[in-house]
């Protein structure tokens, strides 16, 4: 790695003394030697282990549950079903009055993706609560399922969660979160080129090295200390208070040292259950997730779908955007609403663009609920933003990193949500970027500047 | 038949934070007898070094060198309020609560020398070392050790500070979208070589060089490992990583490291790594959240490359053999 102190050296004081020093991490020895403790080192006497029983439909009816044979397997010890949980129907983001819930800690009545938690079973051993997990009977009314985010829209689709109503998270300003910046439409007709084309991504799993999971210890007193991973403390100590109507004051969570999370490890899913099995069996509780379950069953980042509209002009202006991205949500809602606001909060890019219409949807299908991960809501626009600009450039027989200049935003352009730009540095950036792989552009792009007036 | 090579460029930017409930995180500091502070949070350490950050922050702030200074998070019972660790926010978030947390701290501090040393508070400084120093006149000084052993047994001060930083709540207009969603953007410009194979549809990626602006590298070293494990997510994300290959088919979805493809040791981009610094206004000593960006701009950078390598599009990701082997057909067929 190189700093290169030359840009931004009249913005900059280079006059601290631990800031800016590459001074060895704490932690490191620690971690290379095997020593550090993570949350599954902690083994209690006494302790069960936690093993869902999933749903093999992607949606389908509960017709009834029989745990009866389950029951009776050697070394089972307790059996939770949606009517042991006392606030089973939740939402993560009701914390910050982001609602409807929308979501069940265990399936009451209805399964809406395929590996859905439906009967929880506690056990001495990891072992014994696999084979008494297999021994629950679950008779499923099998329900057509919709998995694509446009037949999803269509009317007449499947409902999938019938929280929401309709197959899309209801934004105050309807079915997507709207940008409006002045008339886009009058402004292609202008253009000397339009082009518009549709960008597509996949699920995507976080694979971090230590899989989601807790160990959870009744302290005797009433309280419950929850060694968890989740990558926010309160936010999962405060939706387990509401999920299980306790009062805040009775959890105690312990963490912060986690084995990779990249967005993966803030649902909330394993900590409400593993309290609630520690708290009616008296006992220590372990829920780990496998690491199929990891990378089946925990949230992947969301599949996306973008379209991008663009007017430009043969100098290489571009006059007008219109960007629609669709977030598969899959069955619940978790943090993709936001995901899919964040998404409308970036678009356009990095660029000035007159112009600008954004609609972003957040869509419910029939498969394992998305969620946070590194770069939430942005990656894949940018992924589709930035080959959007590749073409353009192509089209208008123009060096592509050349073009990107013209259009880069600089301090105090407005931004299509309406906030002038501050700090921006895109241009040296690509100026850097000009000299190091050997991409040479023209003196008058080097002379830019993001900052300096007339530059 | 043939190799062919590509190269491709992106650009971007990134929020740092987010901002749907209002975003805070606060901080304690305090000192123990002998002059070495605590900075207590209940902030997430993932494994990208955010304990180490927050002491050199600390240090920096307090002017002491960070080994005296040792971070315990993350216990609720003892730890004060953090949103979380996501969103690129925890470095500047928490960074901005402990900045204001041991600044307090570092007043007290100095008050207690001012008195030891028969001085105004205003009139000191410290050096770094552990020591606290008269301006214009260093022979006049006091080790920050006696200075806590001071405050502690003879003068019945608790030298500790309160920390917390909070972007409010920004609701977006319904009509227009206006909205704040965020606070400083760090940047990014990408450019990736590669060599696809017309043959059987693979993508070597041969060179990465990605430039970064994340406002200041608080520690070089940890920025590098994050700046480089996310180059590495960006090019796997583009030709490996999905849970569901043929979505939106449900089927065929990996299960383990064996079957969920990630490029491995012998599938490494020589990977070059530019910083620049454009402090911003907000953040602490004008650090930007370098966490999520990073990853990003490859993506592209490497779609661009394969297009300008076979002069074909593949606008879905991954871009895996299959679909440029498709798409190469599909363009001999025209």
């Amino acid at each position: 790695m190189e700093l290169r102190k030359s840009y931004f050296a009249d913005v900059r004081k280079d006059d601290l003394h631990e800031i800016g020093q590459p001074r060895p991490r704490s932690d490191s020895p620690g971690h290379v030697t095997g020593k550090t403790a993570y949350f599954a080192d902690r083994n209690f006497p006494g302790m069960l282990h936690l093993k869902m029983v999933r749903s093999p439909h992607h949606h389908a009816r509960i017709r009834s549950i029989d745990t009866s044979e389950a029951e009776k397997h050697p070394g089972v010890v307790k059996i939770l079903t949606a009517k042991d949980v006392p606030h089973n129907v939740y939402t993560i983001l009701i914390l910050i009055q982001v609602g409807p819930e929308d979501e069940t800690v265990l399936a009451d009545g209805k399964v809406r993706w395929k590996g859905e938690a439906v009967v929880a079973v506690l056990a001495e051993t990891e072992r014994a609560a696999q084979e008494a997990a297999a021994k629950v009977k679950v008779d499923y009314e099998v329900l057509p399922a919709v998995f694509d985010m446009e037949e999803a829209l269509k009317p007449g689709a499947p409902l999938v969660n019938e929280y929401h109503g309709q197959n899309y998270y209801l934004y105050d300003s309807g079915e997507c979160r709207k940008v409006r910046f002045g008339d886009v439409e009058a402004v292609f007709a202008e253009a000397d080129h339009l082009l518009e084309q549709s960008y597509q991504s996949s699920p995507i799993e976080h694979a971090p090295t230590e899989t989601t999971g807790c160990v959870v210890m009744p302290e005797g007193n009433d309280r419950f200390t929850c060694y968890t991973n989740t990558q926010a403390m309160f936010f999962t100590l405060d939706n387990t208070s509401i999920i299980l109507q306790m009062p805040g004051s009775k959890l105690h969570f312990v963490g912060g040292t986690v084995g990779g999370g990249f967005g993966g490890k803030v649902d909330v899913i394993v900590e409400p259950i593993a309290i609630l099995g520690a708290k009616l069996t008296g006992r220590p509780v372990s829920f780990v997730y496998s690491r199929e379950e990891e990378m089946q069953i925990s949230s992947p980042r969301a599949a996306e779908k973008v379209v991008i509209k663009d007017g430009v002009m043969k100098d290489g202006r571009i006059i007008a955007r219109k960007v629609t991205g669709y977030t598969d949500a899959g069955a619940y809602s978790r943090h993709s609403p936001y995901g899919a606001q964040k998404g409308a909060g970036h678009y356009p890019g990095p660029y000035t663009i007159p112009y600008v219409w954004i609609d972003t949807y957040c869509v419910y299908t029939n498969r394992t609920p998305s969620s946070a991960m590194r770069g939430f809501g942005v990656t894949i626009g940018d992924f589709a933003l930035e080959v959007q600009m590749d073409k353009l450039a192509r089209l208008i027989g123009m060096d592509p990193l050349e073009f990107r200049f013209i259009n880069a935003y600089r301090d105090g352009d407005m931004k299509a949500h309406r906030q002038p730009t501050e700090g921006a540095a895109l241009i040296e950036c690509m100026q850097e970027a000009s000299r190091a792989a050997n991409w040479p552009v023209a003196k008058k792009y080097m002379a830019m500047s993001s900052y300096v007036k007339g530059a | 038949m043939a190799i062919r090579r590509g190269r491709g460029v992106a650009a971007i930017n990134y929020p740092t934070g987010m901002n749907l409930g209002g975003d805070p995180t606060q901080a304690l500091v305090h000192s123990t007898p002998t002059g070495n502070f605590m900075v207590t949070l209940s902030s997430v350490d993932l494994g990208q070094g955010m304990k180490q950050i927050m002491a050199q922050i600390c240090a920096e702030t307090i002017g002491v060198p960070t080994d005296r200074v040792v971070v315990d998070t993350a216990d609720t019972d003892t730890g004060p309020h953090c949103m979380g660790t996501f969103a690129s926010r925890g470095t500047h978030r928490a960074g901005n609560a402990v900045i204001q947390a041991a600044k307090e701290a570092r007043q007290v501090m100095l008050e207690v020398a001012a008195e030891e040393l028969e001085v105004n508070a205003s009139d000191l400084e410290t050096d770094g070392q552990g020591n606290i120093l008269v301006k214009g006149a260093p022979q006049k000084s006091i080790s920050i050790f006696d200075v806590a052993l001071s405050a502690h047994f003879k003068r019945g001060r608790s030298i500790s500070g309160r920390g917390m930083f909070l972007i409010p709540r920004s609701y977006p207009e319904k009509e227009t979208g206006a909205m704040k969603p965020s606070t400083c953007y760090a940047h990014a410009c990408t450019v990736a070589e590669v060599e696809v194979d017309d043959e059987t549809g693979e993508v070597t990626v041969l060179t990465v060089k990605n430039v970064f602006e994340i406002g200041r590298a608080l520690n070089p070293k940890m920025v590098e490992q994050q700046l480089v494990g996310g180059s590495w997510m960006g090019i796997s994300h583009a030709l490996y990583e999905t849970t569901e290959p043929y979505y939106p088919n449900r089927d065929h979805g990996g299960t383990d490291f064996n079957q969920y493809l990630m490029p491995g040791p012998g599938d490494l981009a020589e990977t070059e790594i530019i910083v620049l610094e454009r402090p911003s206004a907000d953040g602490p000593y004008g650090a930007k959240g370098p966490g999520e960006m990073c990853a990003n701009p490859q993506i592209p950078a490497v779609a661009n490359a394969v297009f300008d390598a076979v002069g074909v599009r593949i606008d879905t990701l991954p871009i895996t053999p299959e679909r440029i082997l498709r798409a190469l057909k599909a363009q001999a067929a025209h």
